[in-house]
């Protein structure tokens, strides 16, 4: 048993505490409402932190996400508002809007990947650029207009239940589960650490690095266009600024969740935890009624500590 | 000059020194040998001023001797020349001597420093150990033996009386060491005692007075050199016989060709001929920058190269990555293990599996079976013996070099592989894990799997190769068959072309 409790990461136990406080000391934090609130902002960015750990496990980061989220609400959108659509029927422009929506996550994660791995240029360059391509491409599409009038079964999704379970909560653990077993239980998972720990030993060890990174980062692109579905859906608009500001909760996550910025250590559910953290941070700091920008000061201040914290225990673990 | 009395070293509660009594004369050169693990270090870093012995004392020049730090013991006379180079490659030579007391102007402009006070006090150091260069070189620019010979220069800012020398001929070519012993003897006859560390008994012999054999943090013997051959030292190191460093060997070489190569170019090397039998070890000599790691590196696909003709079992392979010729039965152990052989911070499991796993999986993204994985990498584990704690929570870093070794191997041995081409498979590691590493390569020979083995160690060349290749500058410059091996003539093979460019 006290084997048990200390496999537990340190972060669960701050997370359980958090939340203890935060219902005792934030008005309205611990009630139905919230709490519902808290599942639907926690799926999504789940979804999204589970993509960057695959990035960050390979030593790399995906700045772009926030862009490719806005460019996957703006073209789902067009494709299924009723003012643009090609399609007839509700069913089509639906089903094509999800699909066009993922497509256009996956292709310019693709993008990413390819200039990453091709290249060998430093992630974060190539990330931050396609971010300011893409988030401008999204303003440029649609001359900074939202686009409304999507079709009320797309909107009202996230409202349904499946199997008795609301359909975010289902999708997110079928989705997490899907990510864990990719890792655990693929070649594919173990080369993503190995690149991660030491690309040219994974080179000469016959590992494929760049389809290894071409993948990591696709499956970035992918899990920005499932966010991204959910987003469009809960404000009922496909909007070219969606996610703004969503980039410093995915980066949190993973690192607050404890995976290494430097790759090759980490895991799927030490995220879950990360994104958890993070959603009843932002929150309960909302509920308290800080402003904006207060609210960014103290996350930013937090995911720094945990970086520096989590950095000094690595050198404490691989230094003999 | 330097004696010490009942050195005890405890940590925590295992004892690492148990009463080790040691004497250095001046102008006397003292080898200190001993398998890894064997208490070097810790004696030296007491020397060092690193910590304090938790018995015994020394003294120094007739005076009690017990050092605070590093400094102290540099101000005090002994000086420490460390395995890893102190170095910055981005620096002046100069800079590079003087960098802890810069010298600067007087007067107004007294935080800027002086370049040509820098320019005459390392100019001076530089004579003191007879390096004739211009002080304004980038040190990154210097070749490995020049770099060392800085670093001993540094020394001479204070006025050492004892410089030790922790392994200074790791990465140095003969021919470079060659240089580094001239200028011990020159200390030698001005005074100054040495201690000299090294795995590489030859040496030790060649240049030391007097050896001192350490085994588990006992002094073992402590003998006159001239006394001494490299059994008894050896003996006296692993605490048994061994007839033979080198185990003898196995099977026959097969008639039939398992790579062939044909006009292989590549940056710096080439054009080459050379070719691997099954069943044979092909040793590999010549010095550092002969273009032998450059040759394997461009085979292997991890460099660009252009061939004429490359046949593996006969057959024409035009592509080739690393992943193909694993794939082939081909693998390659690099020189470097932190460089690009492991995950230094992933444990054992995760490091031995690696280059196996495509076989137990179709696709890169179909299941794979973690329990048969997890049973084969126990059994290389055993069977090349690494000593470890678990297989998936302690990172490899935490083992000794020799393990780590062993864990490199295991790796590649895990493919099955017909052909190991192996870099210096025994550089850093002590006699004890050398001894296995060569019994487990004649255990895949006697298999009739075949070695590339690429070594600076002409004893390992010559004990373990059925043919010797030498390359020199680039180029194959001789071949020796088991029946022909010439200490003498391959010596001369790989260090002749370089004489006759000298001026």
């Amino acid at each position: 048993m006290k084997q048990r409790l200390q496999s537990i990461s340190g972060i669960t136990y701050v997370c359980v505490v958090y939340y203890v406080l935060a219902a005792l000391v934030t008005p309205g934090f611990f009630s139905i409402n919230n709490t519902w609130n808290l599942l639907y902002n926690f799926f999504p960015l789940l979804i999204l932190a589970g993509g960057q750990t695959y990035v960050m496990l390979t030593a790399g980061i995906d700045l772009s996400i926030t862009s490719i989220i806005a460019v996957c609400s703006v073209v789902g959108g067009f494709v299924m508002s009723a003012d643009t659509t090609p399609f007839a029927s509700e069913g089509s422009m639906i089903f094509f809007g999800i699909i066009a929506m993922l497509l256009t996550g996956v292709a310019i994660g693709l993008f990413n990947g390819l200039s990453v791995a091709s290249f060998q240029m430093p992630a974060f360059m190539v990330t931050l650029t396609t971010m300011m391509i893409f988030s401008g491409f999204a303003v440029w599409l649609t001359q900074s207009q939202n686009i409304y009038n999507l079709p009320e079964a797309f909107v009202d999704f996230p409202y349904r239940s499946v199997l008795g379970l609301p359909t975010p909560v289902l999708i997110g653990i079928v989705l997490v589960l899907l990510g864990y077993l990719l890792l655990r239980r693929t070649i594919w998972g173990e080369w993503i650490y190995a690149v991660g720990a030491n690309r040219a030993a994974a080179t000469v060890s016959g590992v494929n690095v760049g389809k290894t990174l071409l993948l990591v980062y696709a499956m970035s692109g992918l899990s920005g266009g499932i966010a991204a579905i959910f987003y469009t859906a809960r404000l009922e608009t496909g909007s070219p600024v969606m996610g703004q500001n969503i980039l410093l909760d995915v980066i949190g996550a993973v690192v607050i969740g404890g995976t290494s910025l430097f790759g090759g250590r980490g895991k799927i559910s030490w995220t879950i935890t990360g994104a958890l953290f993070m959603t009843i941070l932002d929150n309960s700091l909302n509920l308290l009624g800080l402003s904006f920008f207060l609210i960014m000061i103290i996350k930013g201040i937090i995911i720094l500590g945990t970086a520096v914290f989590n950095r000094l225990q690595e050198r404490r673990w691989t230094s003999a | 000059m330097l004696e010490l009395k009942g050195i005890r070293k405890r940590f925590g509660a295992v004892e690492v020194l148990k009463g080790i009594d040691l004497t250095v004369g001046s102008g006397e050169i003292v080898g200190l040998v001993g398998e890894n693990g064997a208490g070097k270090s810790t004696l030296m870093n007491m020397l060092g001023g690193i910590y304090p012995p938790s018995e015994g004392q020394m003294s120094f020049a007739g005076r009690p001797f017990a050092p605070q730090d590093p400094a102290d013991a540099f101000v005090k006379g002994i000086a420490f020349i460390h395995q890893e180079l102190n170095l910055f490659p981005n620096l002046s030579i100069e800079e590079n001597l003087l960098l802890n007391d810069l010298p600067t102007h007087h007067g107004i402009g007294k935080q800027v420093v002086s370049r040509q006070q820098l320019r005459q006090h390392a100019q001076v150091l530089l004579k003191r150990i007879g390096l004739d260069l211009p002080t304004s070189m980038l040190v990154g620019a210097l070749t490995n033996a020049q770099q060392q010979l800085v670093e001993i220069a540094k020394a001479f800012r204070g006025a050492p009386q004892l410089i030790i020398f922790d392994e200074p001929t790791t990465s140095l070519s003969r021919h470079e060491s060659e240089i580094l012993f001239r200028l011990m003897s020159e200390l030698r006859d001005q005074g100054i005692g040495m201690i000299f560390i090294s795995h590489h008994l030859q040496e030790v012999l060649s240049i030391t007075d007097k050896v001192v054999v350490l085994r588990d943090g006992e002094l073992i013997s402590q003998n006159a050199t001239s006394s001494l051959t490299k059994e008894t030292i050896v003996e006296d190191m692993v605490g048994r016989s061994m007839d033979k460093l080198f185990p003898k060997k196995r099977g026959e070489v097969s008639d039939q060709m398992l790579l062939d190569i044909r006009g292989l170019r590549g940056e710096g090397i080439g054009p080459l001929d050379f070719s691997i039998a099954k069943g044979e070890v092909l040793g590999f000599y010549g010095l550092v920058g002969a273009g032998r790691t450059e040759t394997a590196r461009a085979v292997f696909g991890l460099d660009p190269s252009y061939h004429n003709a490359i046949r593996w079992l006969g057959e024409d392979i035009s592509h080739f990555s690393p992943a193909a010729w694993i794939k082939k039965g081909a693998v390659f152990l690099t020189e470097d293990r932190r460089v690009d052989g492991l995950m230094l911070g992933r444990p054992i499991l995760p490091n031995v599996q690696l280059a196996s796993l495509p076989r137990f999986a179709k696709r890169v993204l179909s299941r794979l079976s973690h329990e048969a994985i997890r049973g084969q990498v126990k059994v290389e584990v055993e069977k090349t013996r690494v000593k470890h704690l678990d297989l998936d929570t302690s990172p490899v870093a935490q083992l000794s070099g020799g393990n780590q070794q062993k864990v490199v191997l295991a790796r590649w041995l895990m493919t099955h592989p017909k052909l190991l081409i192996l870099d210096e498979p025994t550089k850093g590691i002590d006699i004890g894990a050398k001894e296995e590493i060569y019994d487990l390569i004649n255990q895949i020979v006697e298999k009739g799997s075949s070695v590339w083995l690429i070594s600076s160690e002409i004893e390992e060349l010559l004990g373990m190769s059925d043919r010797i290749v030498v390359m020199n500058g680039g180029h194959i410059t001789a071949e020796f068959d088991r029946r022909d091996f010439d200490e003498k003539a391959i010596l001369d093979a790989a260090l002749d072309r370089l004489n006759a460019e000298a001026p």
